[in-house]
């Protein structure tokens, strides 16, 4: 055996059966073998139950391939469902039904995942976790977070985006065509770090009547974040990006989160960028919105801006948004809100979650799918003769999603 | 319906009732102001109220002091003493914009005069002005922010390098002091509802604390009808309808921004008054806008906020009589549409704007 390997002078280091090191000739060809062997079936198309034998791993990529099956027309993509809270469940059935009737190829895994009704624990969570990993794709309600806290600060919706690595989350602010508000033709992207900043969840009282609360911000998550508003503007075509914060008074904190996305702005010369603090921000975004561009900022300014740009529309019910980690991608309304009070009565406005799916649909690249959804929703708004409660109008949740039924095969 | 229709009367009998047995020693004699004109504009628009006031026969005298910081015995920053002694004794103080110079070595001259007399509440009242349009109309609500602690604590450490950590301080009893002045103040005010604005869902420790401290106080003032609703939802809600809010009572940073965003409701921080109490019964009313120094010294400058602030200077101090006929030729003159300043749509001068007001304000007589 030394000989053989002396002379051929070649080396066996390989990962065989996931040990490194060197092994002897004989039987190493052995299991390369039998692994080259799985691996042709396994690119052949006859799909094995996974085996406890794993096969070379030679890239990360060749594995994807064994797990999750090519985009074929035939074959349904799995998206997980959380429904959440509040209405979450009523806008799910509302999407699935569209769905339905649109032959959209795509079947929900769902999870009832709430803290609220005590369906949370943490096998449950490891569950969502285990199905999102191996879809990637997933659409979501809000899973709403009760003031008393049993122990833990960080509440479940906080856990998944951690777990997850979410940490970029994207609202879409269109002005819808046919409905008119104070501010018409808005088109806002609005960027913000989901992952640190004030949601940190750390907490404590370190003497009686005084608590503290930390807010978190390192170099790595802004740079992160901004690198993300600066390649999404490139992509989309954008022209500027305007850090929000609060420098003058947070000067470390803030003071690094626009440090870091001035760095990365001048990688991108081709994209305007400037900076603006989050007061005088609100205060333009009531008085003239159509400076801005694409926003990007923290955690908790984020939440702000979100819910303030989502009313300058039309409210919750009408702005999707998504949320994207390296891998995954978690689709779900703009502005997060159980919204309890509409519980039971079918008066939510089911347009967010639709566009919010159409956007997931165009996400796993069924275009046509995609448009005839979105296009479906907007031909309902524009026409006027069936609108929800929020958009003054008095159709019940059901009526609307019939209407986008209908409109769908146009 | 009935319920609240009852509790609102009850309210304003209780606080009309309260405002008249207070002992107000200020509408018998000449009173003492402290004013502090301040840089840019600052003198411009305090020269234009005072002229407003002399006009309105207001019982005020003037007192003016500057507040450029020194440094004090042991180093630390202060307010030049002739101007902590004068507002030591008057309790009231009208000021202008401060210019912050941003290498001087020293805070922030809000911050000092904030730390100095401890102005625990900034209250803006924002209400819509007829005659200055914008797309919001009909918004008549009041912001009461707390202003000494919160995320403005100003406790920031770098742990390493490349992760920087601040501290957001929440205590019991800065908490149980503003949620005490805001449903004083709705009472004084004759307004139905405080609503506390908060972020508990997230911030559980802290802003719980804050939301105990509101609802401890809540019950002893029944009268007042008290809300509580997140943060997110109060500005998606406020865009879309101002007019379901009254006062609202919140932490620091959440402060800052919803005053902010009210002031841009009705037209910016041109037009919108604001005043900062203190302990120890000091009360410092000011314009928030900025020193404006490309317009200084040339009578470009719009008073309304200054003169706004003033008014409400006036009510704290129960001349509720003058404090109504100057705010409301100031009204006039804008809604009239003639005599407007640049920076609301006209092109007059802030004197012949000034005049405006007196006139009318004599002709209110």
């Amino acid at each position: 055996m030394r000989t053989l390997i002396k002379g051929y002078g070649i080396r066996f280091d390989i990962m065989v059966f996931g040990k490194a090191g060197k092994f002897h000739v004989v039987p190493t060809l052995l299991n390369i073998g039998a692994g080259l062997g799985l691996m042709g079936l396994g690119l052949s198309g006859v799909r094995l139950q996974p085996l406890c034998v794993r096969s070379l791993s030679l890239t990360a990529s060749q594995n994807a391939t064994l797990e999750s099956p090519p985009a074929r027309a035939d074959s349904t993509f799995k998206v997980t469902m959380v429904p959440g809270d509040g209405v979450g469940p009523e806008l799910m059935t509302a999407v699935k039904e569209v769905f339905k009737s649109g032959d959209v190829p795509v079947e929900f895994e769902e999870f009832h995942l709430s803290e609220v009704q005590n369906m949370a624990s943490e096998e449950k969570l490891n569950e969502v976790l285990t199905s999102m990993k191996n879809n990637r794709v997933a659409i979501k309600g809000k899973i709403h977070t009760p003031m008393e806290y049993k122990g833990e600060l960080a509440s479940y919706e906080m856990r998944l985006r951690r777990k997850l690595d979410l940490f970029a989350n994207v609202v879409h602010v269109n002005s819808l065509p046919g409905y008119s508000t104070r501010h018409n033709n808005l088109d806002l992207v609005i960027i913000r770090e989901q992952t640190e900043g004030e949601y940190s969840s750390l907490e404590h009282e370190s003497v009686s009547g005084v608590v503290e609360c930390l807010k978190i911000i390192t170099r790595e998550k802004s740079r992160r974040i901004a690198k993300f508003a600066f390649d999404y503007a490139t992509k989309k075509g954008r022209s500027k990006v305007t850090a929000v914060h609060k420098a003058n008074i947070m000067k470390l904190g803030d003071g690094l989160f626009l440090q870091s996305c001035a760095e990365v702005a001048e990688l991108y010369p081709k994209i305007k960028y400037e900076n603006i603090i989050i007061d005088n921000c609100c205060m333009q975004l009531v008085q003239n919105p159509y400076q801005f561009d694409v926003l990007v900022m923290p955690n908790l300014y984020g939440n702000i801006i979100d819910n303030l740009a989502a009313g300058l529309v039309g409210g919750a019910g009408v702005v999707p948004g998504e949320s994207y980690s390296a891998e995954y991608a978690v689709f779900e309304t703009g502005a997060r809100h159980p919204f309890a009070q509409a519980v039971g009565r079918n008066i939510a406005n089911p347009t967010a979650m639709l566009l919010s799916a159409a956007n997931m649909l165009r996400h796993l690249n069924l275009e046509y799918h995609s448009n005839m959804v979105s296009e479906a929703v907007k031909r309902v708004i524009k026409q006027g003769k069936v609108r929800t409660a929020d958009l003054g109008g008095y159709a019940t949740s059901v009526e609307f999603t019939r209407a986008v039924i209908s409109n769908l095969s146009a | 319906m009935a319920g609240n229709a009852w509790r609102s009367t009850v309210s304003r009998i209780m606080g009309a009732v309260k405002s008249q047995t207070q002992p107000r020693t200020f509408s018998r004699g000449m009173q003492t102001v402290t004013i502090i004109p301040g840089d840019g504009i600052g003198p411009e628009i305090s020269t234009s109220v005072i002229k407003i006031f002399e006009a309105a026969k207001v019982p005020i005298q003037w007192e003016e002091r500057n507040v450029t910081a020194i440094k004090g015995p042991g180093g630390k920053w202060m307010i030049p003493p002739e101007a902590k002694e004068s507002m030591d004794k008057s309790k009231i103080g009208l000021k202008g914009p401060l210019k912050t110079p941003i290498a001087a070595g020293h805070p922030s001259m809000n911050l000092l005069l904030r730390k100095t007399f401890d102005l625990y509440a900034n209250v803006r009242p924002c209400v819509s002005i007829e005659g200055y349009k914008t797309p919001y109309t009909d918004v008549d609500l009041v912001t009461i922010r707390e202003n000494t602690e919160g995320e403005y604590s100003g406790i920031e450490h770098v742990i390493v390098d490349g992760v920087v950590q601040s501290i957001k301080l929440i205590t019991e009893e800065a908490s149980r002091r503003i949620a005490e002045y805001a449903f004083e103040y709705a009472r004084n005010n004759q307004r139905n509802s405080v609503t506390a604005v908060h972020k508990a869902n997230i911030m559980r420790m802290s802003d719980g604390l804050f939301l105990r401290k509101c609802r401890e106080v809540a019950e002893n003032f029944k009268d007042v009808k008290f809300t509580e609703m997140y943060l997110d939802t109060v500005c998606l809600n406020m865009v879309q309808d101002p007019t379901q809010f009254d006062v609202l009572v919140m932490p620091n940073l959440y402060g800052d921004i919803l005053s902010d965003l009210c002031a841009g409701l009705i037209g910016g921080l041109g037009v919108t008054p604001s005043g900062n109490i203190g302990a120890n019964g000091v009360a410092i009313f000011e314009s928030v806008h900025g020193t404006a120094p490309d317009i200084a010294g040339m009578d470009l400058a719009n008073p309304t906020a200054l003169l706004l602030s003033a008014v409400m200077m006036l009510r704290h101090m129960g001349l509720h009589g003058h404090a109504k006929k100057i705010e409301t030729a100031c009204f006039d003159t804008i809604r009239d549409k003639k005599v407007l300043t640049k920076d609301l749509g006209g092109n007059s001068k802030c004197s012949e704007f000034t005049a405006e007001i007196c006139r009318r304000v004599q002709d209110l007589d």
